[in-house]
C-alpha cells in the first residue's frame, strides 16, 4: 500500500483526537482523544520506518529503522504511565465531585 | 609603604565596618540601646573618614586606598574599592550627615528601633561602597545596595501614602538602574584586559574603553538616565517630592543629603570618563533640562504648602545647577560641583532636623498653620535662619562659594543659560523668606503655642551643622585642594 | 617697613566682635551694657578710620591680602582690602554717622526687652561689619559680600517687629528686590572672571583694553542693574519707601546714609570701567533723573514723615545717579557725604518727632511742635535748609556740583534737574511746616506727652546738624575762593570726565537763579502751609501722586499676579498632571495591561488545549509558507 493512505488515516485519526479533546467535556473521552492522537503518531512512526526499511536510507543506515519502532513502543509505555495517572486522577475526581466534566474544576479562574 | 604591609584599607573600613555594625543591630534585644551603638558606630565612623584625609598622598599612601578582591568564579573578575579626592569628600559627608541625623532624631521615637537603626547602617554602608567603588560591578552592587535599606525604610515607617510613595520612588530608580546595568554590560564587553585575556570591569578599563560615536552616544543615555532619576533632575523628578514627603525624616536626610549626590558622583565618576565625545555632543541639551528644572522647580516651590514638600523642590533646583556645572566642563564649574555636593549635603540634612523638630513638637508640616515660632524658640529661629540663608547661597555660607563657581562655569559655557538659572536664585529668595515669615515670624496660634525651645544635643547639633556652613563658606579652601586632583583628571579628558 | 595701614582689618573686625558679643550674649548682657559694647566698637572703629583717614591724606595707600577664598587653576579670588582715599572717605561716613546713630538708637529703642535690645545692636554692628567689608573689599567679590551682607541686615532690622505681617512683607520685599539687583551684580562679575580671570580693582582696571566694547557695555549696565536694587533707583525703588517699617534710626543709617549710597560708590569704584562705556553713562543719567523727578513728585502728596523722608531720599540718589552718568562721579561722592549728614540728620529729628509722640508718624496728627521739641525743631531746619540747597549750607555745595555738571552735559537735563530741586525744597518745607508749625492737631492726651527728646538722642542730632551746615567746604569751589580739597583728595582714585569749562559769570547766574527760585518755592511753602489744616479730597492729580503712581499695583498686576498664576499652574497642572501623571500613566498602563491579559487564564482547560492548538497550527504555517 502507498505510504499516503496510511498518512491519510493518521491524520483524520489524529484530527478526530483533537476535535474531541476540543469540544467534548467528558473526562474519559477527553482521555480516549489524547490517545487516539498517540496512537495516530505511533501509526505515522510505524509506517514510515517500513517505508524507510526498503529504502537506500534504511539499507545503509539501519538504526533510522529500529529507532522508530523503538520510538512507538516508547511512546505506548508512557500512554499506558498517563493512563494509569489521568485514570486515578479522574477517579479521583469523581469520588469528590460525582461530576467528569472538566469545566467543574475550574478554580484557578479569577 | 607596601600593600602587603596594610592589613586593612580606609576604604574596606568606611565599607565593611558600617555594615557589619548594621548587622549586629538585629541582634539586639534592647531597643533603647542601639541608639546609643549606631551613635558609637556613626562617630567612629567619621573618625575613620578623618583619619583617611590625612593619608591623602597617594604617592606614600596608595595601599592604604586602595582594595582589591579577585573573584575566581568570575572570570578573574575584579571588585576594587579604591579613594580618591572625590570619594573622600563624598565619604567625608556620608560620614559626616549620619552622626548629625541620629542626634538630631535621639528623641524621635520608632517603633523596632532596632531594624530601623539598622538599615539605616546598611544604607551608610551602600552610600560608602558607591562613593568607594573603582570598578562597574562593585559600583552597581553598592548602588543597588544603598536603595534597598532606604526603600524598607521608607515603606516601614513612613507617613500614611508611603507604600505608594516608596513603591514608585523604588521601580522608577530601578528601573533607571537596570538600563545602566544593560550599558554597564555592552561596556564591559567591549573592554580590552591590561592581561590581554578577558574583559574587565574596572574603572580604568571602563575609561579606556574604544567605542565608536553611535554606540557612545546611546550609551551615554543608557548611563545618563539612570542618573537623572536619582538626582533627579527635571523630568525626572516627579517620584522625590512624594518620597521626601512619606518617608521618616531621618531617611529623608540620608535621600536628599546624600543619596541625590549618588546620581552627580555617579556623573562625574563613570559617566565624563567614559563617553567624553557624547558628554561633549549632548552638554547642551542636558544644561538646557537643569536650568529649565530650575526654575521649574523655584516656581513650583512658591506654591508649596508642606515644608517638606517645599525643601524638596528647592533641593531639585539646587541639584539642576550641579548638573548643569558638571556639564559645564570647565575647571571651575566642577570644581563647583564637587564643594556644592559636600555643602548642598550639609544644609539640606540642617534644614529637615529643623522641619523634624517643629513637626516632632506640633504634628504638623503645613506652612499655613504655622507662626510665630520665633517667639517661643529663638535660638531654634536663629539657627534655622542661618541654614536657610545658606540654602539660597548668601555670601559667606558655604553655598555661596559653591554656587558662585558653579554660575561661573555656566556663565562660561553660555550667558543665557547663567541668565536663565540666575532667575532662580532670586525666586528662591522668594520662597525661603516666605517660608520663614510664615512659620517664624508673625503671632503665634494654637499649634505653636505648645513649641518649647529645642533641647540641649540638638542646639548643639544644629550649631555644628551651622559652624561647618561658616566654615567652609569663609575658608573653603581645604575642600577645594581636596578634590583639585580629581578635577585636574577629569579636565584631561576634554582638553 | 610695615605699612601703618596693615591694621586695617581691626576696624570691620571690631564691629564683628560686638557683634558676637550682643549676639550670643543676649540673654544675660544688661540693655546697658549692650549700648555700651554696641556703640563702643563702633567709636574705635571710627578713630581707627580717621586715623586711617589722615595716613591716607598723608598720602600712603595699602593692598591688603590675608587668604584665598578661591584658589583654583582658573583664577584665584582672595579675601582683599583696598584702602585708598575713596574707601577710607566711606570709611570716615560709615563709622561717624554709625556712631551717632548707635548712640541715638541706645535711647530710642530703651521701650524694648533687654534680649531684643541685644539683638537689635548685634543687627545694627552686623550692618556696620558688612557695610565696610563692601568699602574695603579689595575685588568684586569682597564688594558683594559685604554688598550681600548688607541686605541681609536690612531684611533683619526692616523686619525687626517681626510680629506685624506688614513689617515682614516689607522685608521681604526689599530683601528681594535688592537680590534682583544682587543677581545683575553678580553676573557682571562672572563676565569679568569671564574675560580677565580676575575680580581685583586694580588688575580689573588695568586690563580694560583687553575687552571689547560690548563687554565693557554688558558688564557696566549688569553693574548698574545691581545699583538699581540697592540704590532704589527706578524700577526697584519701590522697596526702599516700604523699608520704613523698620526702627528709625535704621531708616537713618541704611536707608539714608550708608547702604543706599553703595551703589554710588560701587560706580564711583569702577570709574574707569564706567568712562569707557557711554552708552551706560548715558542711561544712568536718565535713569538718575527720571528716579530723581518721579520720587520728589511722590514725595509731595505723603503724610507720613518717615515715607517723605524715604521718597526724598530716593530723589536723592537719583541726583547722585545723575552725577554719576554725567561723569561727575566726584560730585557724586560728595553729595553722598552731605546727604549722609542732613538726611541722617532729618530721619533721626523724625524719629525724635516720633519718640516725642509716642509713635505716632502721621503729620496730620501732628503740628505746632516746635514750641515742645525746641532742639529738634532748629535742627530739622538746618537739614531742611540743607537738602534744599541754601548756601552756604552743604546740600548748597554739592547739589550745586551736580547741576552745574548737568547743565554742561545737557540743558534738558539741567532744566529737569533743577525743577526736581525746587520740587525737593517744596516737599521738605511743607514737611516741615506742617510738623512744627500751625497748631496741634492730634489729641489732647497725646499733646501733654510731647517732649523733647533725652540727650543721648539730641546729641547726635546736634552733631549733625553741625555737619550739615559746614560740610559743604570741603570741596568749595574755586569759584567762591575753595581750593576743592575733596577733589584733590579723591583725584588718584577718580578718573573725572567731567571738566568744568563755564565761565565764572556762568556759574554765578546759574547758582544765583537756583538759589532764588528755591528760596521763592519755599517761602511759597511757608503761605501755604504755616497753618495747615488736613483736607479729605484730593484733585485727580494729587490722588495719582498719593497712590504714588499706582507702581505697586502696576508691579502686583504685571508681575507678582503672573508669577503666582503660573506657579499655580505648574503646580497643579503641569507637574501633577503632566509630568506627574505621565510617569504615573506608565504604571497604569502596565497594571491595565496586565489585567487584560490576565483575562486569557480562564480556568478552562478547552481554552487551553485551543489556544495550543492554535499556537501549532500558527508555527506550522509559520515553519511551511515562510
Amino acid at each position: 500500500m502507498e505510504i499516503r493512505w496510511y498518512i491519510g488515516l493518521a491524520v483524520a485519526l489524529f484530527s478526530i483526537g483533537v476535535m474531541g479533546v476540543l469540544t467534548r467535556r467528558n473526562a474519559i473521552i477527553v482521555f480516549m482523544c489524547i490517545e487516539l492522537m498517540l496512537n495516530a503518531v505511533n501509526l505515522l512512526l510505524v509506517a514510515f520506518s517500513k517505508m524507510h526499511a526498503l529504502s537506500p536510507v534504511g539499507l545503509t543506515n539501519p538504526s533510522v529503522v529500529s529507532n522508530a519502532q523503538i520510538f512507538v513502543f516508547f511512546i505506548m509505555v508512557v500512554a499506558a504511565a498517563e493512563v494509569a495517572v489521568g485514570l486515578a486522577i479522574i477517579v479521583m475526581m469523581y469520588r469528590n465531585t460525582h461530576v467528569v466534566d472538566i469545566n467543574f474544576l475550574n478554580r484557578l479562574k479569577n | 609603604m607596601n600593600p602587603q604591609d596594610v592589613w586593612i584599607t580606609f576604604p574596606e573600613l568606611l565599607v565593611w565596618f558600617p555594615l557589619l555594625a548594621g548587622l549586629v543591630c538585629f541582634l539586639f534585644k534592647d531597643n533603647s540601646k542601639v541608639k546609643s551603638w549606631v551613635l558609637l558606630v556613626s562617630i567612629i565612623t567619621l573618625c575613620i573618614s578623618f583619619v583617611s584625609l590625612y593619608f591623602s598622598d597617594d604617592a606614600k599612601y596608595l595601599a592604604l586606598n586602595k582594595a582589591s578582591y579577585t573573584l575566581k568564579y568570575m572570570n578573574n573578575g575584579s571588585f576594587i574599592l579604591g579613594l580618591d579626592g572625590m570619594g573622600r569628600l563624598l565619604t567625608l559627608l556620608t560620614a559626616f550627615a549620619f552622626p548629625i541625623i541620629f542626634v538630631a532624631t535621639y528623641n524621635t521615637p520608632y517603633k523596632s528601633a532596632k531594624n530601623f537603626y539598622g538599615l539605616m547602617l546598611l544604607a551608610q554602608s551602600g552610600l560608602m561602597g558607591v562613593f568607594t567603588a573603582m570598578d562597574a560591578m562593585s559600583f552597581y552592587f553598592f548602588w543597588e545596595l544603598a536603595l534597598i535599606p532606604v526603600y524598607f525604610l521608607s515603606s516601614q515607617w513612613g507617613g500614611e501614602r508611603r507604600i505608594q510613595a516608596t513603591f514608585k520612588f523604588f521601580v522608577y530608580t530601578f528601573a533607571g538602574s537596570l538600563l545602566m546595568l544593560i550599558g554597564i554590560i555592552y561596556v564591559y564587553l567591549h573592554t580590552i584586559n591590561i592581561n590581554g585575556n578577558g574583559h574587565s570591569f574596572a574603572l580604568y578599563a571602563f575609561a579606556g574603553v574604544r567605542l565608536n560615536p553611535t554606540e557612545q552616544n546611546w550609551l551615554f543615555w543608557l548611563f545618563f538616565i539612570a542618573f537623572a532619576i536619582k538626582m533627579p533632575i527635571f523630568p525626572f523628578h516627579t517620584w522625590q517630592p512624594d518620597a521626601y514627603e512619606q518617608a521618616p525624616t531621618a531617611t529623608t536626610m540620608v535621600l536628599s543629603g546624600i543619596m541625590v549626590k549618588m546620581g552627580l558622583f555617579a556623573c562625574l565618576r563613570w559617566l565624563l570618563p567614559i563617553f567624553p565625545q557624547a558628554t561633549i555632543k549632548f552638554d547642551t541639551i542636558i544644561i538646557g533640562l537643569s536650568v529649565i528644572g530650575m526654575l521649574y522647580a523655584s516656581i513650583i516651590a512658591l506654591k508649596q504648602d508642606d515644608l517638606k514638600r517645599l525643601v524638596a523642590y528647592s533641593s531639585i533646583a539646587h541639584i539642576g545647577l550641579m548638573c548643569a556645572g558638571i556639564f559645564t566642563k570647565t575647571e571651575v564649574g566642577l570644581q563647583g560641583v564637587m564643594l556644592q555636593m559636600f555643602c548642598h549635603g550639609i544644609n539640606i540634612i540642617g534644614l529637615w532636623i529643623v522641619i523634624e523638630l517643629i513637626e516632632r513638637q506640633t504634628g504638623v508640616r503645613k506652612i499655613s498653620q504655622l507662626g510665630g515660632v520665633a517667639h517661643k524658640a529663638p535660638i531654634l529661629t536663629i539657627l534655622l535662619v542661618v541654614i536657610a540663608l545658606a540654602n539660597i547661597a548668601l555670601p559667606l555660607t558655604n553655598a555661596f562659594i559653591g554656587e558662585f563657581m558653579l554660575f561661573n562655569g555656566l556663565f562660561a559655557f553660555n550667558k543665557w543659560y547663567a541668565v536663565a538659572a540666575g532667575i532662580s536664585i532670586i525666586l528662591a529668595a522668594v520662597y525661603t523668606l516666605n517660608m520663614i515669615q510664615k512659620v517664624f515670624y508673625g503671632e503665634e496660634n494654637s499649634i505653636t503655642t505648645a513649641i518649647k525651645e529645642i533641647a540641649l544635643h540638638e542646639k548643639i547639633i544644629l550649631s555644628v551643622v551651622v559652624v561647618l556652613i561658616f566654615m567652609m563658606g569663609v575658608y573653603p579652601q581645604p575642600m577645594i585642594n581636596l578634590t583639585k586632583g580629581t578635577v585636574e583628571a577629569l579636565m584631561l579628558k576634554f582638553n | 617697613m610695615d605699612n601703618v595701614l596693615q591694621m586695617v582689618w581691626l576696624i570691620p573686625l571690631l564691629p564683628l566682635i560686638g557683634f558676637l558679643i550682643n549676639g550670643l550674649g543676649r540673654n544675660s548682657l544688661s540693655k546697658r551694657m549692650s549700648g555700651i559694647i554696641g556703640s563702643g566698637v563702633i567709636l574705635f572703629s571710627f578713630l581707627l578710620s580717621l586715623y586711617v583717614f589722615f595716613n591716607v591724606k598723608g598720602g600712603n595707600s595699602h593692598l591688603a591680602h590675608y587668604f584665598n577664598l578661591i584658589d583654583i587653576n582658573s583664577f584665584t579670588i582672595g579675601f582683599d582690602f583696598q584702602i585708598d582715599p575713596l574707601s577710607s572717605l566711606f570709611l570716615l561716613i560709615i563709622t561717624g554717622v554709625g556712631f551717632l546713630i548707635h548712640v541715638y538708637s541706645t535711647a530710642y529703642m530703651h521701650e524694648e526687652d533687654g534680649k531684643d535690645y541685644a539683638k537689635y545692636f548685634a543687627y545694627l554692628n552686623l550692618f556696620v561689619f558688612s557695610m565696610l567689608l563692601l568699602v574695603m573689599g579689595g575685588n568684586y567679590v569682597i564688594l558683594f559680600i559685604g554688598w550681600e551682607g548688607v541686605g541681609l541686615c536690612s531684611y533683619l532690622l526692616i523686619g525687626y517687629w517681626f510680629k506685624n505681617v506688614n513689617y515682614t512683607n516689607a522685608a521681604k520685599k526689599a530683601f528681594v528686590m535688592n537680590r534682583i539687583g544682587d543677581l545683575g551684580f553678580l553676573l557682571a562679575v562672572f563676565w569679568l572672571l569671564n574675560k580677565l580671570g580676575t575680580t581685583n580693582f586694580t588688575d580689573v582696571f588695568a586690563n580694560l583694553s583687553k575687552l571689547s566694547t560690548t563687554d565693557i557695555t554688558g558688564i557696566t549696565l549688569l553693574l548698574f542693574v545691581g545699583a538699581i536694587g540697592k540704590s532704589a533707583q527706578i524700577p526697584l525703588f519701590t522697596w526702599l519707601p516700604d523699608a520704613m517699617a523698620g526702627p528709625t534710626p535704621v531708616s537713618a543709617l541704611i536707608h539714608a546714609a550708608t547702604m543706599v549710597t553703595a551703589g554710588i560708590y560701587m560706580i564711583a569704584r569702577s570709574n574707569v570701567l564706567y568712562n569707557l562705556a557711554p552708552l551706560t553713562q548715558e542711561i544712568i543719567m536718565w535713569i538718575g533723573l527720571a528716579t530723581a523727578l518721579l520720587a520728589a513728585t511722590i514725595a509731595l502728596k505723603q503724610n507720613d514723615i518717615k515715607k517723605v523722608l524715604a521718597y526724598s531720599t530716593v530723589s536723592q540718589l537719583g541726583f547722585m545717579f545723575l552725577a554719576l552718568g554725567t561723569g561727575n562721579y566726584i560730585a557724586a561722592v560728595f553729595h553722598v557725604m552731605t546727604h549722609a549728614f542732613f538726611k541722617a540728620l532729618l530721619f533721626l529729628g523724625s524719629g525724635s518727632v516720633i519718640h516725642g509722640m509716642h509713635h505716632e508718624q502721621d503729620i496730620n496728627n501732628m503740628g505746632g511742635l516746635k514750641s515742645k521739641m525746641k532742639i529738634t525743631y532748629i535742627t530739622f531746619f538746618i537739614g531742611c535748609l540743607a537738602i534744599a540747597g541754601i548756601p552756604p549750607l552743604s546740600g548748597f555745595f554739592s547739589k550745586d556740583s551736580i547741576l552745574i555738571g548737568a547743565y554742561e552735559h545737557n540743558k534738558i537735563v539741567y532744566s529737569i534737574a533743577l525743577f526736581t530741586a525746587c520740587l525737593t525744597a517744596f516737599y521738605m518745607f511743607r514737611l516741615l511746616f506742617i510738623t512744627f508749625n500751625g497748631k496741634f492737631r492730634g489729641t489732647e492726651k497725646q499733646w501733654n506727652h510731647v517732649h523733647e527728646s533725652p540727650a543721648a538722642m539730641t546729641v547726635p542730632l546736634i552733631i549733625l546738624a553741625i555737619l550739615s551746615a559746614i560740610a559743604g567746604f570741603v570741596n568749595t569751589p574755586a569759584l567762591f575762593g575753595g581750593t576743592e580739597s575733596l577733589t584733590h583728595f579723591l583725584s588718584p582714585v577718580i578718573q573725572q570726565t567731567h571738566q568744568t569749562t563755564l565761565s565764572h559769570a556762568t556759574e554765578y547766574m546759574l547758582m544765583g537763579g537756583a538759589v532764588v527760585l528755591i528760596l521763592a518755592v519755599i517761602s511759597w511753602a511757608y503761605f501755604k502751609f504755616k497753618n495747615y489744616e488736613p483736607k479729605e479730597e484730593s484733585s485727580a492729580f494729587g490722588k495719582i501722586l498719593e497712590n504714588k503712581w499706582y507702581v505697586d499695583e502696576l508691579y502686583n498686576s504685571i508681575l507678582v499676579k503672573p508669577l503666582q498664576a503660573i506657579a499655580a499652574f505648574f503646580n497643579t497642572i503641569v507637574e501633577k498632571k503632566g509630568i506627574d501623571g505621565m510617569v504615573n500613566g506608565v504604571g497604569k498602563a502596565v497594571n491595565y495591561g496586565s489585567r487584560q491579559i490576565r483575562l486569557l487564564q480562564s480556568g478552562q482547560i478547552g481554552n487551553y488545549v485551543l489556544l495550543m492548538v492554535l499556537g501549532i497550527l500558527v508555527l506550522f504555517i509559520i515553519q511551511l509558507f515562510f
